[in-house]
């Protein structure tokens, strides 16, 4: 089905915001569609962790609108985002879930405090949520009791366990691991196929970015650089995107072993010396 | 001529610095107002919302508040009601009324003593940890992953802290109160050589309602600012652990001279 034809989840226009006299984003336009994993990407500074703030509520821009799921969120009340925001889940970058908490009552939290169901139902609830996201029997550990990775998934659990129609995902894979990052993937895209959900991820990781997105929006220094499909941006001759795609690359290629040796080598070089 | 290149004279540098300290604690307390309302509205009007304060994490706080300060506060009590009574009877001996120890003693401290010593001990204690914890959360996103599960961060950790503080800031001062007068009553009683019970017969006698009152009065009103003070200064931290514990430490300070202030102020409007 042409994206045109989807039904419209995100709809930003030409949002623009300062910190005190400094631009941060210029005029920012772009839509998320239903059911689509929408992946927001660009290095250090390009406005893409300011854009999911705005995206999420947190903060206000100078100018321009932002809809969700058909709301003006710039016009809504404290209680109309309330409710707004029983429809999205969000996924932190670190996680954030409650240190004085229990994984498990940190993913019951949003059903004890939106819903009126017994203690029961809330805990099969959780319990089918840490299973969707491979955590099932850690429900009693403290968050400060999990590894960086496992802390993310819970942080997945915990965003979806109302059921969210949309879902933001802050730096899945930063800091972690090849192995963990690449599971954490595989877990974004089941959740978009079992829940279906509509998903934006914003991350600066290339592999993960072309990984699961359907669509990306590339962003550097406030400004959007192209929004396509994975080969679009793969095939796209823009410098700055191309320079992005390169660095990348560039790491790539460096050779363990290679690496190993000349450590060896140093290292071996140091100790003659004393 | 001023420009760029020249920096500012020195006595305009200060006024500078004296207008951004004003216009910060102005922004205090206008943060601190704000949040009182939205507190006594979520009280008021969480239940209408679907949002209602939630009666656990209140008695959670008062756990923590309250009992579990009792021990710290009885063994400052009982000590400071001592500490009155030696000095009471000393300075009394001169002008041969010592007898009349019992009424200074127990004006003291149910006036002015337990409910400033409780207040300064919960700022140490409960304010700071408030303040560590509000920060911690703070530098955590925990606020914001608040906002975002629709969750309002005041009505779920203002509203239970200064509603449990409201409530035990008083208790304790009453505990306070009874410890430091027993403890007191333990010195007069052997050093003026009267019975314990003719010692509690005097000091009910020479207590008034309103003593009583202005105590606890005072109490309450400790009680919130040790509470919206950790706030303000929780939600201002920047920076990561170094920030939790400068906030934390300028969170009791901050308390403390806040109680300071607002016991003169009382005192200065009530007792006159």
């Amino acid at each position: 089905m042409p994206l045109s034809e989807l039904e419209p989840i995100i709809e930003v226009i030409d949002l623009t915001t300062h910190y005190g006299s400094r631009k941060i984003l210029n005029g920012i336009s772009l839509t998320v569609h239903k059911g689509e994993v929408m992946v927001i990407m660009g290095g250090s500074g390009s406005g893409k962790s300011t854009l999911l703030r705005h995206l999420i509520g947190l903060e206000h821009p100078s100018s321009g609108n932002i809809k969700l799921l058909g709301q003006d969120i710039r016009n809504m009340t404290e209680h109309d985002m309330t409710q707004l925001y029983r429809k999205v889940g969000v996924a932190f970058q670190s996680g954030a879930l409650f240190s004085s908490m229990t994984v498990g009552e940190n993913i019951m939290l949003p059903l004890r405090e939106h819903t009126k169901l017994d203690q029961k139902t809330m805990e099969i609830m959780a319990r089918l949520k840490l299973e969707v996201v491979n955590l099932a029997g850690f429900e009693d550990l403290m968050p400060s009791e999990l590894s960086g990775g496992m802390l993310k998934r819970a942080a997945f659990a915990r965003a979806v366990i109302m059921d969210p129609v949309l879902l933001f995902c802050d730096e899945p894979s930063a800091g972690l691991d090849p192995v963990v990052s690449s599971s954490l993937d595989e877990l974004i895209l089941r959740l978009k196929d079992a829940l279906d959900m509509t998903i934006v991820v914003v991350t600066h990781e290339l592999e993960s970015a072309f990984r699961i997105a359907d669509r990306i929006t590339v962003l550097d220094k406030g400004d959007i650089l192209t929004i396509g499909t994975v080969d679009d941006v793969r095939a796209s001759d823009n410098r700055r995107i191309q320079d992005l795609l390169n660095r990348h690359f560039e790491e790539e290629i460096l050779d363990p072993d290679a690496y190993l040796a000349r450590l060896t080598g140093e290292s071996e070089a140091l100790f003659s010396q004393v | 001529m001023l420009s760029p290149d020249r920096p500012f004279p020195l006595f305009l540098q200060k006024i500078e610095s004296l207008g951004r300290i004003s216009t910060k604690w102005v922004n205090s307390l206008g943060f601190g107002t704000s949040l009182l309302y939205q507190s006594v509205f979520w009280i008021c009007w969480g239940s209408r919302r679907k949002q209602q304060v939630r009666l656990e994490a209140i008695v959670s706080q008062m756990m923590e508040v309250g009992i579990l300060a009792l021990p710290i506060v009885s063994l400052v009590s009982i000590t400071i009601g001592l500490m009155l009574a030696i000095q009471g009877i000393d300075a009394l001996k001169d002008f041969g009324a010592e007898h009349q120890v019992t009424y200074g003693v127990a004006l003291s401290v149910v006036r002015e003593f337990a409910p400033l010593i409780t207040g300064i001990l919960i700022a140490g204690r409960s304010g700071s940890a408030f303040a560590a914890r509000l920060s911690t959360m703070m530098i955590n996103n925990e606020i914001d992953a608040l906002r975002v599960m629709g969750i309002n961060p005041v009505r779920f950790l203002v509203v239970p802290s200064l509603v449990a503080m409201m409530i035990m800031v008083p208790l304790l001062t009453l505990w306070a109160d009874i410890v430091a007068l027993l403890g007191a009553g333990l010195y007069i009683t052997t050093a003026l050589g009267i019975s314990m019970g003719t010692y509690i017969g005097q000091t009910i006698a020479y207590l008034g309602t309103a003593d009583a009152l202005h105590g606890l009065g005072k109490s309450f009103v400790f009680g919130i600012l040790i509470t919206l003070v950790g706030v303000i200064n929780g939600s201002s931290v920047t920076g990561g652990a170094e920030g939790v514990g400068h906030v934390t430490t300028r969170a009791v300070v901050h308390s403390i001279l806040a109680l300071i202030l607002a016991d003169l102020l009382i005192v200065f409007l009530l007792t006159r």
